[in-house]
C-alpha cells in the first residue's frame, strides 16, 4: 500500500471513529451516572439531524440557526424523556429504566416515521465543506474541509464534557451521583436537576454527532440512528462504559479497525464488522470493564 | 357479559365473511418504510393505479390490502402471513426486492396462494415454487446485459465491483456480471464488498480509485447506490458508474446531486423519455400522468402496475378467484401485453423473457438510451 493510500485511509478512518466516539460519549455519559444504557440515545441522534434537515434544507435558514435549532430541539427531547420515562422509574429495579428506554426508542422512530414519513431524504450540504484543500505534493489525496471538521469538532465537544464534568461543580455532583445517589441527596444535591443536566448535554451531543453524520453521509430517514446507535454502543463497552475518554477512545478504535480492515484485507471487505467483534470480544476477554473503564466496587 | 361480547364477536366474524364474498382481495406486502421506501411506494402507486383502472372482475370490487415491510426480510414474512391468515387474500403481490420477496414467497407457497414479484430480479425467486411469479427479467441476463454493454458498446476493459453482501439481489447480479466481464475479455480490477445499513464505503472507495478501473459497477439499491456514487465523487473518481434496476428510481438524481452525472444503468424496458412505447406504456402514462400530476412515470410503478395486470387479467380468464385457479391460470400466460413488454410464463419457467432499457443520468434528468434485446 502506498504512503497516499494509507493517509488516505487514515483521515477516513479518524473521520468515522471520531463520530462513533461522539455518540458512544452520550451513552457512556448516562450509564456512568444512572447505570441506564439509554438506548434512545440513537433515535436522539436521528432527530437532531433532522431538526437541522428542517431548518435549513425545508425553511432554508443559515447553517449556524440550523445547528442551534438542532441542539436545542434535541436537548427538550432528551429532557422530556427523561422526566416522562426515566425519573418516575428512578427507584425500580434497573432493568425496568433499561425496558423503558427501549420503548423510548421504539416510540421515537415510530412517531419519526409518522411525522416525517419513512422517505429517506436527501441533505444537500454547504459547497464550502466539500472543496477540496489542495496539498501540493500529496495532490494524491482528498481532503475536504469535512473531513477535518467532523473529528476536529469531536475533539473539542468531548475536551469541553471533560472539563465539565472534571472542573465544574455540576460535574463533581455528576460524579457524585455515579457514586452513590442516596449520599449525594443527603448532601444538599438537587439529584434529579443534576440527572436532567446530564440528559441535556447528552442529546446535545446526539444532535451534533447527527448533524455531522448528516453532512459526512448525506442522507436522513427515521432509522438512521440504529446502527450508529449499536456501533457506538459497542464503541463505548469496548471504552470501559462510564469512561468519557474510553467511549472516545472505543469510538476511534471501532473505526480504525473497520476502515483499516478493508485496506489491508480488501478481498475480506464483507467481513469488516467480524473483524470488529473479533477484537470486542477479545479485549473484553482479557480485559473484562473494557479499555478504560474501573473496576466496579461490591458494595457490602 | 361474556356471553354478550361473544355472540358479539360472532355477529362481526359472520358480517365480515359475508362482507369477503363480496370483494376480490389482493394482498400487497408493500415497502413503505425504511431503506427501500422510495421505490416500494412507486410500486405500490403503480399498483393502485391499475386498481382504478382495473377496479372489478366477475362482478365483484377488487381491493387492495397493504401491510408494510419496513424493508426488512423478517417483515415481509409476518405480512405475507398476515394478509393470507388474517385478511384471506386471494392472491399477493411481492415486496421490493429479491431478498424480502423470497422471504414473502417461502410463506405464500406454503399457504398455496399466489405470488406475483415486481421487481425481484434474482433468478431463486421462482426456482422451485409452483405459487410464485414475477412480471419482470432476471438477473442472469441483466447482468450479461450489463457487462456486455460496457464492454463491447463503451469499450470499458476494466471494471471494479462493490457489492452488498446482505442482499440477494446485489449478489446475484454481481457474479452475473463479472462472469460475463471476464468471459468477454474483460478484466475485473477490484471486488470489494460492503453490508446493508453501512453508509460509510470511503475504505472501498480509495482501494477501488487506486485500481483506476474504467467503470464501477454497482448492484446496490438506489438510496445506497447514490451515496456510494456521492462519496466517490468527493474522493475524485473518474471513472464511470454502472448499476442494475434498482437504481432505478427518480430520488437518485435528489440524493446524488451533481456526483451521480453520467451514471448509467440497466432497467425495466420502461421510461418516459423511451422514443417508441407500446400501447399499454402509452395508456400507462397518460393514466398516471392524469393521477399524480406532480410526479414523473417510472419504471418501479410500471412493474406494480404489470403486477396487477398480469393477476388481473388472470382472474379474468380463470373466471374465478380462487387461489389455486389463479395459479393455473397464471401458467397459461401467453403474450400478455404489459408495459414492460410481452408476459408469457410456462410450467418450466415462471419468469418473463423481456427487453431491458439502458437509462443514463444527464444534465440532472433520467434519459433512455438503448434497449437491450434478450
Amino acid at each position: 500500500m502506498s504512503l497516499n493510500m494509507f493517509i488516505q485511509h487514515f483521515i477516513n478512518a479518524l473521520g468515522l471513529g471520531a463520530l462513533y466516539g461522539l455518540i458512544a460519549v452520550g451513552y457512556t455519559m448516562v450509564y456512568g451516572i444512572l447505570r441506564l444504557i439509554n438506548f434512545a440515545h440513537g433515535d436522539i441522534f436521528m432527530l437532531g439531524a433532522y431538526f437541522v434537515f428542517f431548518a435549513t434544507i425545508q425553511y432554508k435558514l443559515p447553517w449556524g440557526v440550523g445547528v442551534v435549532i438542532a441542539i436545542a430541539g434535541a436537548t427538550i427531547v432528551g429532557l422530556l424523556v427523561d422526566r416522562i420515562a426515566y425519573r418516575p422509574l428512578r427507584s425500580a429495579p434497573r432493568i425496568s429504566a433499561l425496558i423503558s428506554a427501549i420503548g423510548v426508542s421504539f416510540f421515537l422512530e415510530n412517531l419519526a416515521v409518522v411525522v416525517f414519513t419513512g422517505m429517506p431524504r436527501a441533505v444537500v450540504q454547504p459547497d464550502w465543506l466539500m472543496r477540496p484543500i489542495p496539498l501540493g505534493p500529496l495532490g494524491a489525496i482528498r481532503l475536504i474541509p469535512l473531513a477535518l471538521m467532523v473529528p476536529i469538532v469531536s475533539f473539542v465537544l468531548v475536551g469541553g464534557l471533560l472539563w465539565i464534568v472534571y472542573k465544574t461543580k455540576p460535574g463533581l455532583a455528576m460524579r457524585s451521583i455515579s457514586h452513590d445517589i442516596e449520599t449525594t441527596r443527603l448532601m444538599g444535591v438537587s439529584v434529579d436537576r443534576i440527572i436532567a443536566l446530564t440528559f441535556a448535554l447528552g442529546s446535545a451531543l446526539a444532535a451534533l454527532a447527527g448533524i455531522m453524520w448528516a453532512l459526512r453521509y448525506p442522507r436522513v430517514e427515521p432509522f438512521m440512528g440504529i446502527f450508529p446507535g449499536f456501533k457506538a454502543f459497542i464503541a463505548a463497552v469496548f471504552g470501559g462504559i462510564g469512561s468519557i475518554p474510553g467511549a472516545m477512545v472505543g469510538g476511534l478504535t471501532l473505526g480504525f479497525v473497520e476502515i483499516m480492515s478493508i485496506a489491508f484485507f480488501p478481498n475480506m471487505s464483507g467481513y469488516k464488522d467480524a473483524f470488529a467483534f473479533i477484537l470486542l470480544i477479545v479485549i473484553l476477554l482479557v480485559k473484562p470493564t473494557g479499555l478504560m473503564g474501573e473496576k466496579m466496587e461490591e458494595k457490602i | 357479559m361474556k356471553k354478550f361480547f361473544a355472540a358479539l364477536c360472532l355477529i362481526i366474524l359472520a358480517a365480515s365473511a359475508s362482507f369477503a364474498a363480496d370483494t376480490i382481495k389482493i394482498g400487497v406486502v408493500a415497502t413503505v418504510t425504511g431503506q427501500n421506501a422510495f421505490g416500494g411506494q412507486l410500486e405500490l402507486e403503480g399498483m393502485q393505479l391499475a386498481n382504478s383502472l382495473y377496479p372489478e372482475a366477475l362482478g365483484k370490487k377488487i381491493e387492495l390490502i397493504v401491510v408494510d415491510n419496513k424493508s426488512d426480510k423478517v417483515e415481509s414474512a409476518t405480512a405475507a402471513t398476515r394478509l393470507i391468515e388474517n385478511d384471506k387474500v386471494n392472491a399477493l403481490i411481492g415486496p421490493y426486492g429479491s431478498g424480502p420477496t423470497m422471504a414473502a414467497g417461502e410463506v405464500a407457497e406454503v399457504a398455496e396462494v399466489v405470488l406475483m414479484g415486481t421487481a425481484c430480479t434474482n433468478p431463486l425467486v421462482t426456482e422451485g415454487k409452483k405459487f410464485i411469479y414475477r412480471a419482470c427479467f432476471i438477473d442472469p441476463f441483466q447482468g450479461e446485459a450489463a457487462a456486455n454493454y460496457s464492454y463491447n458498446k463503451l469499450g470499458y476493459k476494466k471494471a471494479a465491483v462493490l457489492t452488498d453482501v446482505a442482499s440477494d439481489y446485489a449478489v446475484g447480479l454481481a457474479s452475473f456480471f463479472k462472469s460475463n466481464f471476464t468471459k468477454l475479455g474483460g478484466e475485473i480490477v477490484s471486488d470489494l464488498k460492503y453490508q446493508s445499513g453501512d453508509t460509510d464505503f470511503t475504505a472501498q472507495l480509495t482501494e477501488i480509485i487506486e485500481r483506476a478501473p474504467d467503470v464501477i459497477f454497482i448492484p446496490a439499491y438506489f438510496a445506497e447506490g447514490a451515496i456510494i456514487m456521492k462519496q466517490g465523487y468527493e474522493m475524485g473518481n473518474k471513472a464511470r458508474f454502472m448499476g442494475g434496476d434498482a437504481m432505478d428510481n427518480p430520488e437518485v438524481v435528489t440524493l446524488g446531486g451533481s456526483a451521480v452525472e453520467g451514471f448509467m444503468h440497466t432497467t425495466f424496458a420502461y421510461d418516459p423519455s423511451m422514443p417508441e412505447m407500446n400501447t399499454e406504456a402509452k395508456a400507462f402514462t397518460e393514466a398516471w400522468i392524469k393521477k399524480y400530476a406532480d410526479k414523473a412515470p417510472n419504471a418501479n410503478a410500471a412493474m406494480g402496475y404489470d403486477a396487477y395486470v398480469l393477476i388481473y387479467q388472470a382472474i379474468l380468464r380463470a373466471n374465478s378467484a380462487d387461489p389455486k385457479a389463479i395459479r393455473d391460470e397464471l401458467e397459461k400466460t401467453t403474450n400478455v401485453a404489459t408495459v414492460t413488454g410481452m408476459t408469457s410464463f410456462t410450467t418450466e419457467s415462471h419468469d418473463p423473457v423481456k427487453d431491458a432499457g439502458v437509462v443514463e443520468i444527464k444534465g440532472g434528468k433520467k434519459l433512455y438510451v438503448d434497449t437491450i434485446k434478450p
